[in-house]
């Protein structure tokens, strides 16, 4: 496929006829969030854009993001997205390795100085650059290298969005996420672990689609798909608002489908696609397989106390969650009152505040 | 650690409500008044709505199937189902392998896509000529 091709092009290259062109084009719609309305807008924006080298570099990660995109069952219209675009560097992905590898990176760069879109999936370790690194060169190097020539970046996973697992406590490599080690370029956070597949290449398509970065909220995600909470758009939603919840993952409650708030669901302070785009292919996401939502798309998600503890409830480190979590359920507001006020009273009172004092103490 | 057991499994789907059937049901009445009054034509994505499990099968078994069925191969099947409510259309687009990629509720006489496109027309023509000479 030439370089020079537009996607319509390479489209019907590949035999799609107009009906399927308007077909992917309804599913894109969709897949983006955006109002049927608006297909003749993305068929005729897309029929004109040009392919976009991508490059795409891994840091610490577990290549789940990867897995994410690609294991999708093809064809499906991310992977049309992801087959139109030139990726032109994902060292897992790519045939080409070591010395080789890393000349199709330079020329990529060389010849889309400004144009190319840099993917990064995992965080990046500053404590000691030997902790991760390619061809010898640290992730820190490679990172504002490639991020210097870039036209913009898409942070995909929660690794490279917040700094994700290996930002966790006591995050032993110093791992950050790309936006602080990035300040002077565009940057679309797309957290998850993994982030929805289709989220990833709605991302990508909106870019070629608009020519512009999407609307993004104050931690970088695309409203598009991070707008609303889980628990805004989830279908149990009602039974929350009922003040029905299961209480253990085998009781009455659970059989019937009542909201897992109390069994940990982070759902009301998780913003992401999940409870309308949901997983494999559409089938289901996690609350509907009856488990509490993670919160995997939020920063420090592994440091929230616990998965299976309720936000409003005590752990054992948290007098941050429980502030987090009063804030959250005033906002959300109705199934607070139906909770036991006398066992929330009680567990209030029990969080002893530690001042800049008891922090001197060293205690 | 003991691994939980996923609750809500076993959940019967007609104790699981968004509450979202009969206020759909009600825009679609509400699309199909404008394009009787003013030939305005109307696209709902039904995955844009949050829906319980059974849910989306509800309104398909609310709408039912009318007098028009439209089977298209293009990027994989389609099915355009005219609802017994005529110029109500349900439209479930699927990939190669069978997989729902888009389900929508289209108010219009006809859904565009079937009717056929003018590039197509066009290489369809070459193609003509090209094999009867």
């Amino acid at each position: 496929m030439s370089k020079d091709q537009t996607i319509g092009e390479a489209l019907r290259a590949r035999g799609v006829s107009r009906r399927g062109f308007l077909k992917f084009c309804a599913a894109t719609a969709s897949m983006m969030a955006l109002p049927p309305s608006m297909v003749p807008m993305i068929a005729e924006a897309l029929e004109k854009a040009r392919r976009p080298s991508v490059i795409w570099l891994s840091f610490q990660e577990c290549t789940g993001c990867t897995e994410s995109l690609t294991r999708s069952h093809s064809p499906t219209v991310e992977g049309l997205i992801f087959d139109t675009i030139s990726l032109d560097y994902h060292h897992t992905l790519m045939a080409a390795s070591g010395t080789h590898a890393e000349a199709a990176r330079k020329a990529a760069m060389k010849e889309n100085e400004g144009k190319y879109i840099l993917v990064v999936d995992g965080s990046i370790p500053t404590k000691d650059p030997a902790f991760s690194t390619i061809a010898g060169i640290s992730n820190v190097d490679m990172l504002q290298e490639v991020a210097a020539g870039a036209a913009a970046i898409v942070s995909v996973g929660t690794c490279a969005a917040f700094g994700g697992i290996p930002h966790a406590k006591p995050n032993p490599t110093g791992a950050m996420p790309v936006s602080e080690l990035v300040k002077d370029k565009p940057i679309i956070n797309v957290p998850g672990c993994p982030p929805i597949p289709v989220v990833i290449t709605g991302v990508l398509a909106q870019y070629l689609t608009f020519g512009a970065i999407p609307e993004l909220d104050e931690l970088g995600r695309p409203l598009a798909f991070y707008g609303k909470s889980i628990h805004d758009r989830c279908y149990r939603r009602p039974f929350y608002d009922k003040g029905l919840f299961a209480e253990t993952f085998d009781d009455e409650g659970a059989k019937k489908g009542w909201c897992l708030y109390k069994l940990g669901c982070k759902g009301p302070i998780t913003y992401n696609a999940c409870a309308t785009t949901k997983w494999n292919e559409g089938t289901s996401f996690p609350i509907e397989s009856g488990h509490p939502c993670l919160g995997c798309s939020e920063p420090d998600f592994w440091d929230g106390g616990g998965f299976y503890k309720a936000i409003s409830t005590p752990t054992a480190d948290i007098s941050r969650t429980a502030v987090f979590a009063i804030g959250a359920g005033a906002a959300a507001g109705v199934a607070l009152g139906a909770l036991n006020r006398a066992k929330k009273k009680r567990l209030e009172k029990e969080h002893k505040k530690v001042g800049v004092d008891d922090l001197e103490k060293g205690g | 650690m003991n691994t939980p057991t996923p609750a809500g499994c076993n959940a019967e789907p007609g104790n699981v409500a968004t509450g979202n059937v009969i206020p759909l049901l009600h825009e679609i009445r509400h699309a199909l008044q404008a394009l009787l009054d003013d030939g305005q034509e109307t696209v709902i994505d039904l995955r844009s709505i949050p829906l319980g499990p059974g849910e989306e099968a509800r309104i398909e078994a609310q709408l039912g199937r009318g007098e028009v069925q439209v089977q298209l191969t293009a990027l994989g099947p389609s099915e355009l189902v005219e609802t017994r409510f005529p110029g109500v259309w349900l439209v479930t687009h699927c990939n190669n392998d069978g997989e729902v990629i888009g389900k929508f509720v289209e108010i219009c006489a006809i859904p565009s896509l079937v009717t056929a496109q003018t590039a197509d027309i066009r290489a369809g023509l070459v193609e003509l000529n090209a094999q009867l000479n």
